[in-house]
């Protein structure tokens, strides 16, 4: 697993609440059988036009989003389905961290995985990194956030810090890149002893 | 005394196999489910590692996604599709997992076969890659859906590091009116929780409505718990699950004993919920949305929403970008919207009770000149069964498609889509955004409301529709 610590970068502004997992990778691309290669489809109906050329208008194509990799969004992020795809393409597409207000579970559980970490803040927080990007931009620059996963705080430049929470277990395989198939089979005999105690035929060696 | 517990407590408690210290729990998964779509990454994973399947014997796959609903005998048109249908194949042969093949009798939407053969029973823990396995709930089960490397997770240890999720508990009192069914009220619900009431819970749907309703309307209920972001949906087996499962496939041999002990799962009298809301189905008429996600939704008799309406910023944004998606405007009667497309199927409306609610409908009257409608049962036992009962012929007469089992144009991955502008009502789950196809405009609806909006070319209230 890709371990994550610490990340700094510019911050791209998707000022959306309940984006889907269907928007993030749209279903056409969901036949491909490998894990890699999915951030060419990152957003794809939303990003290109029909012929194919970058859609302008949409968030991520905007001078001040260029090679952001936070993604900063509105509430309810990734709802919809179970695709670990949608967590593929943002991170393949470059992204290390996406802050909100909230996250499906599924999303939010599947980021872990991919070295990548989901951040709930505040509404009223969310609302003033918005201000905060659209201030930069009019400026004429970029935003840049850093994430510190060893303290668990976000900051600015500019005087924004907060603390964040997440699971202390998932913290951790994150921090250190552990493998956690790896430390589950480490209990592989209490799982055989559970099995045993509800009649469950044993597994074939 | 020990102190009273929830059906989900109950479940939650029988499968921690344990909490090593630091760790999250480690849940032990009865049942792990698989089709096509996120199966190929898990087992590449697993094989890269040189793991094995730990319980190959309870896990069961079946390709549904991607398979075409038209004629089953012509090869899969597209290369991409069959290769992961292969890679499916290949990868059940491998480890020795039980798959209902394209061309097995039995294959199907993996929701909707789980149930059918009894390979879901209560008391189970049950992960899908695929947020609707939340469907099994419905008889008493803990079933939800995970990503490709949990899935890679529980096929190699047989379990899943989890939480546990809080609990909440939809109480829903009274009966449903006529011509009201159990999709229009599990709308209705996510229209009043938001698509993220739900969200860190597993819902247990309780109160006199819901031990009404069959199995069947059960699962339809259950299956769109995501939908109002729940982690699972859950309703407490009863007689109604017991008569469901007796006789199926994989139902326990000694089955007295088994209902003996599943008869101890209902949540005990004075177990605390973490939340509970509770409703009046008396309040719930046919629904149908008119945006971009679930909870966008209103009642036939009513209106389309105008987006300064909401007072939530948000909610409005999200309204005014759904309606220029939907092409729709404010104040528009629902029953004046006028439809292309109709499509009965998907893991929440695709049983054979939903096509008998669909054909009493149909029965005798024809297709509007201007829509293209299709039925996509969701099984090849469902397929039978209405095919023995007729449901073909009436639907076929009538100017519907009837196709071969699959998910089709509920996610449209195969050659079943809607082409952009398009308009469809659709007993899916999902109005996402391109969901049916790019451009694509789905209103859900429930089996009956769908087959009347064919029949009409535009929404009708089914409540006022008169049966033969
Ligand atoms: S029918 Fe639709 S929602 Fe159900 S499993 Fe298939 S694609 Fe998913």
């Amino acid at each position: 697993m890709q371990s994550f610590t610490t990340h700094s970068g510019i911050v791209a502004a998707l000022d959306r609440a309940n984006v889907d997992t269907d928007q993030i990778i749209p279903k056409q691309f969901l036949k491909r059988i490998e894990r890699t290669g999915f951030g060419q489809f990152l957003f794809f109906d939303w990003r290109f036009r029909a012929d194919g050329t970058p859609e302008p208008a949409f968030e991520l194509n905007r001078p001040e989003a260029a090679g952001a990799s936070i993604l900063l969004a509105r509430r309810n992020f990734g709802c919809g389905s179970s695709r670990e795809h949608a967590p593929w393409a943002l991170a393949d597409y470059g992204f290390r961290a996406v802050i909100a207000p909230t996250f499906a579970d599924i999303f939010f559980n599947n980021c872990f995985q991919n070295g990548m970490v989901p951040i709930r803040l505040d509404e009223a927080d969310v609302d003033e990194l918005f201000r905060r990007v659209a201030a930069a931009t009019a400026a004429g620059g970029q935003y840049r956030m850093h994430v510190d996963l060893r303290e668990c705080r976000v900051a600015d430049d500019a005087g924004f810090a907060r603390p964040f929470t997440v699971d202390a277990f998932r913290r951790q395989c994150l921090l250190e890149g552990l493998d956690d198939i790896g430390l589950s089979l480490r209990h592989a005999d209490q799982i055989t002893a559970w099995e045993a105690a509800h009649g469950v035929p044993a597994a074939a060696g | 005394m020990p102190a009273p517990r929830t059906l989900l407590d109950k479940i939650w408690d029988d499968h921690v196999v344990c909490t090593p210290p630091g760790e999250l729990p480690l849940l032990y998964i009865d049942r792990p489910l698989g089709h096509e779509v996120p199966s190929p990454q898990a087992v590449e994973g697993l094989r890269l590692a040189g793991r094995r399947v730990r319980r190959p014997e309870a896990t069961f796959a079946t390709p549904d996604h991607n398979v075409p609903t038209s004629d089953r005998r012509l090869p899969i048109a597209d290369p991409v599709s069959k290769q992961q249908i292969d890679t499916l194949r290949a990868n059940c042969r491998e480890f020795g997992v039980r798959l209902y093949d394209l061309g097995d009798a039995d294959q199907g939407i993996v929701h909707v076969i789980g149930p059918e053969l009894g390979i879901t029973q209560p008391g189970m823990t049950i992960v899908c890659g695929d947020s609707h396995t939340a469907t099994h709930g419905a008889l008493g089960a803990l079933a939800f859906g995970i990503g490709t490397s949990e899935v890679e997770h529980v096929l190699a240890t047989q379990t899943l590091r989890q939480a546990k999720p809080k609990s909440l508990e939809m109480r829903v009192d009274g009966e449903l009116r006529l011509g009201v069914t159990a999709k229009d009220l599990v709308l209705y619900l996510i229209g009043r929780l938001s698509t993220e009431g739900g969200t860190g819970h597993v819902i247990e749907y309780t109160g006199a409505c819901i031990r009404g309703l069959g199995m069947e309307q059960r699962m339809t209920v259950c299956n769109m718990s995501i939908e109002a972001g729940a982690r699972a949906g859950m309703i407490a087996p009863d007689a109604v699950t017991f008569d469901y499962l007796r006789g199926r496939d994989f139902a326990p041999r000694d089955f007295d004993r088994a209902v003996a002990a599943w008869e101890r799962l209902p949540s005990d009298p004075g177990a605390a919920y973490d939340r509970v809301q509770v409703f009046a189905a008396a309040d719930v008429v046919p629904q149908v949305t008119w945006g971009t996600n679930p909870a966008q939704v209103t009642g036939v008799d009513a209106v389309v929403p105008d987006p300064a309406s909401f007072a939530d910023p948000n909610d409005r944004s999200s309204a005014e970008r759904a309606l220029e998606y939907m092409g729709l405007r404010g104040g528009t009667r629902i029953v004046d919207i006028p439809l292309d497309r109709v499509f009965i199927g998907s893991c929440t409306n695709s049983r054979i009770e939903d096509l008998r609610a669909a054909a009493r409908v149909v029965q005798g009257r024809t297709v509007a000149s201007t829509v293209r409608a299709m039925v996509v049962p969701g099984s090849g036992r469902v397929k039978r069964q209405a095919e023995e009962e007729g449901l073909d012929r009436v639907f076929r007469e009538a100017g519907f498609d009837w196709r071969e089992a699959g998910c089709s144009m509920c996610l449209g991955m195969n050659p079943d889509t809607l082409a952009p502008g398009e308009r469809c009502a659709s007993t899916s789950n999902r109005n996402f955004e391109g969901r049916q196809g790019k451009g694509g405009r789905t209103h859900l609806v429930s089996p009956a409301m769908a087959a009347a909006a064919a029949v009409t070319g535009h929404f009708v209230d089914i409540r006022g529709w008169e049966y033969r």
